[in-house]
């Protein structure tokens, strides 16, 4: 069984909803990314979602854009986010996940790179540009080498393709909850609701649902979870702590702020 | 290897849809409304009206006579695009994508450019056909095509100058995307080049098609080599795509900046390697960790790091052949196109006629080139001056 699908059943017997919790690999420093990696775990975060920088993230909105780029600037490369995960797996089991963008993939060839980042201790794939109709070759190779491929869904996805969706699907669902790219605050809109209810029909129980996209507040992680989600993903908000924080202090705040947002979850 | 509809968005293998899941419906409603209007009688009627007395077609052909002489080698026409309506061939597409959102019922309409052509011809459209405009540019762009943008907010378009990665034309499509995603609804998105995900390298290729159409029309034979400039490529398959089942040798020119051995260049096809960006599998200029590269070209127009799927496979096929020029050569064509016919072509042109003076040299008298002259130079001539007060050398030529 994987990582995630054993986590998704341990919390289920607690009757807890999931923390997601994403950082930018690289940003600001190795250094740093395993301080908050740290700090997350302390704070309770049930999966690790490790951010690697694409030079041109068109679902990402302002700060994670900004913390792409200043991780590219820093020289963050393949070889590198690989060492930062063989480190969080030395002191951790968590499951990690990685997002990036379809490109990283394809340049080493799909089976060559996912078949390395399972080495390095990846367990699942988040690629927002990678739509259902060109995965074959992704999802087998992912099947192959026994990679969970996590794919996202929007509240505009209709219900055929929701299934299609589903059916390639492993680890969990990630439904977009807005119109628009990641981190942008805004009030939860009844279609984000709807659609969760839809999606979590379809999806039967045989796969969990993950909120994102916008969520940052332990509010929204409240309103998710009293609305039925498997799961809530908190990103930017994450960044902005890093960005705002000085550096000796960052894993401490990483894991005040996740605490507060793991306790809304239990 | 003349490929209609592209089955399942792809030629051969380029292509393909690779986007957010947020944009798959609005994709899909584009797909299946332009199919639809795609041999609508109607629409083709009034497309066609608005490109003759809007827009200024046909073209001429233009027997480049004294530019012959003076290379002394097969006969070069110029199939003039620089002559339309805002003065370059943006306008073919801008017209029928417009028209097409119209019908679609959107009221906004959303644009990247790069020189600022695009969002020009976007600006005219849709202030002719009552559209609400918003462009995207990237910051390097609105500095060095200055006048573009102020063109585009007289035609009352509002221009945003996108600050993010590398600041030009491949920063201005994330940011129209990101756009998109955001106001899915409510917004077509009217991409300029033949680039993106399935069916806009197909609609931006058949709103272009009339380029070549015209020229089998109007030269008397077949063209013994037909030439255009390739960035994202649009005149490009507007111009080969109507010749691809003739026995005409074709070739697309990209930019070679200051050498495609050196990094700064922008020819993805001559060296690059197959990749994903902007919702399409192509050739791209990429690091070996797939990295897009930053790209460098005289002619804001052509720099950018992906090209068009079609050519991805015309080149893969072997039909088309894709070579580079610099911007040195570059500018040497501009100063004699400028000096011989009393044309001045756009820097992205001259790329096309720069490799049109190379092998002229070396064909027979009765052979015939066509060069597709894709727009009119006057948004580069402060780029021009500048260079030419840089490089003593090329500034004796005039």
């Amino acid at each position: 069984m994987s990582r995630i699908k054993e986590k998704f059943n341990q919390l289920k017997s607690k009757k807890e909803t999931a923390l997601i919790s994403y950082i930018m690999a690289g940003y600001p420093s190795e250094k740093i990314t395993l301080a908050a990696v740290r700090g997350l775990i302390q704070g309770g975060s049930d999966i690790i979602e490790l951010g690697f920088p694409f030079s041109d993230p068109i679902a990402d909105g302002p700060t994670i854009q900004m913390a792409s780029t200043e991780s590219l600037n820093n020289g963050t490369k393949i070889e590198n986010f690989f060492t930062i995960v063989k480190k969080i797996r030395k002191e951790s089991n968590i499951p990690l996940v990685l997002m990036t963008y379809t490109n990283i993939l394809y340049n080493q060839t799909y089976l060559k790179f996912i078949s390395r980042a399972k080495q390095a201790g990846i367990d699942g794939l988040i690629l927002p540009d990678m739509a259902i109709e060109e995965s074959k070759e992704y999802v087998k190779a992912a099947k192959k080498i026994g990679m969970d491929t996590i794919f996202l869904v929007s509240p505009n996805t209709e219900k055929d393709r929701l299934k299609q969706i589903i059916k390639s699907t492993s680890g969990f669902l990630y439904m977009v909850a807005v119109f628009g790219t990641t981190g942008v605050q805004t009030k939860i809109h009844k279609y984000t609701l709807d659609a969760l209810k839809n999606t979590k029909y379809a999806a039967k129980g045989k796969i969990p649902v993950g909120v994102g996209f916008g969520v940052s507040t332990e509010k929204d992680v409240q309103k998710y979870v009293s609305s039925g989600a498997d799961a809530v993903i908190v990103g930017s908000a994450n960044i902005k702590i890093i960005e705002n924080t000085p550096t000796n202090k960052v894993q401490t705040r990483i894991a005040t702020f996740t605490k507060r947002l793991k306790n809304k979850t239990r | 290897m003349k490929i209609g509809i592209p089955k399942d968005g792809r030629f051969g293998e380029f292509g393909g849809k690779y986007i957010p899941e947020t944009l798959a419906p609005a994709i899909e409603e584009l797909e299946k409304n332009y199919l639809k209007i795609r041999n609508d009688k109607n629409f083709k009627k009034e497309l066609g009206r608005l490109l003759i007395d809007y827009a200024g077609r046909p073209t001429p052909i233009y027997f480049a006579r004294n530019l012959t002489k003076t290379i002394g080698g097969a006969k070069i026409y110029l199939k003039r695009e620089d002559l339309l309506h805002g003065g370059a061939h943006k306008i073919n597409n801008t017209l029928g994508q417009a028209l097409l959102a119209k019908r679609m019922g959107k009221k906004r309409i959303i644009a990247e450019t790069g020189a600022g052509q695009h969002g020009v011809a976007t600006a005219m459209a849709c202030a002719s056909l009552g559209l609400k405009a918003e462009i995207y540019m990237g910051y390097v762009d609105t500095l060095r095509q200055k006048q573009n943008v102020f063109r585009m907010e007289l035609l009352g378009a509002k221009v945003h100058a996108v600050k993010s990665g590398s600041k030009t034309l491949k920063d201005a499509i994330n940011e129209a995307m990101r756009d998109w995603i955001t106001n899915v609804d409510s917004t077509y998105y009217l991409l300029g080049s033949a680039v993106g995900p399935h069916p806009y390298p197909l609609m931006v290729r058949d709103f272009q098609a009339v380029i070549g159409v015209e020229i089998k029309k109007q030269m008397k034979k077949i063209p013994n080599a037909v030439i255009a400039c390739v960035g994202g490529g649009s005149n490009a398959i507007g111009t080969f795509y109507p010749l691809i089942d003739t026995n005409a040798k074709i070739i697309g020119i990209e930019a070679g900046g200051k050498g495609v051995k050196t990094k700064l260049h922008s020819a993805p096809l001559t060296a690059g390697k197959k990749g994903v960006l902007h919702g399409m599998m192509t050739y791209l200029m990429q690091d070996k960790d797939g990295q897009i590269s930053e790209t460098h070209s005289i002619s804001a127009g052509l720099d950018y790091p992906g090209v068009g799927p079609e050519h991805a496979f015309l080149k893969d096929e072997n039909r088309v052949e894709y070579k580079a020029v610099t911007d040195d050569e570059v500018i040497d064509a501009f100063l004699i196109l400028t000096r011989t016919e009393g044309i001045i072509p756009a820097l992205e042109s001259a790329h096309a006629i720069a490799h049109a003076i190379k092998i002229s040299k070396k064909m027979k008298k009765t052979e015939s080139i066509v060069v597709t002259l894709s727009g009119r130079g006057d948004k580069d001539i402060d780029i021009v001056k500048e260079y030419l007060a840089k490089n003593v050398k090329n500034k004796r030529k005039i």
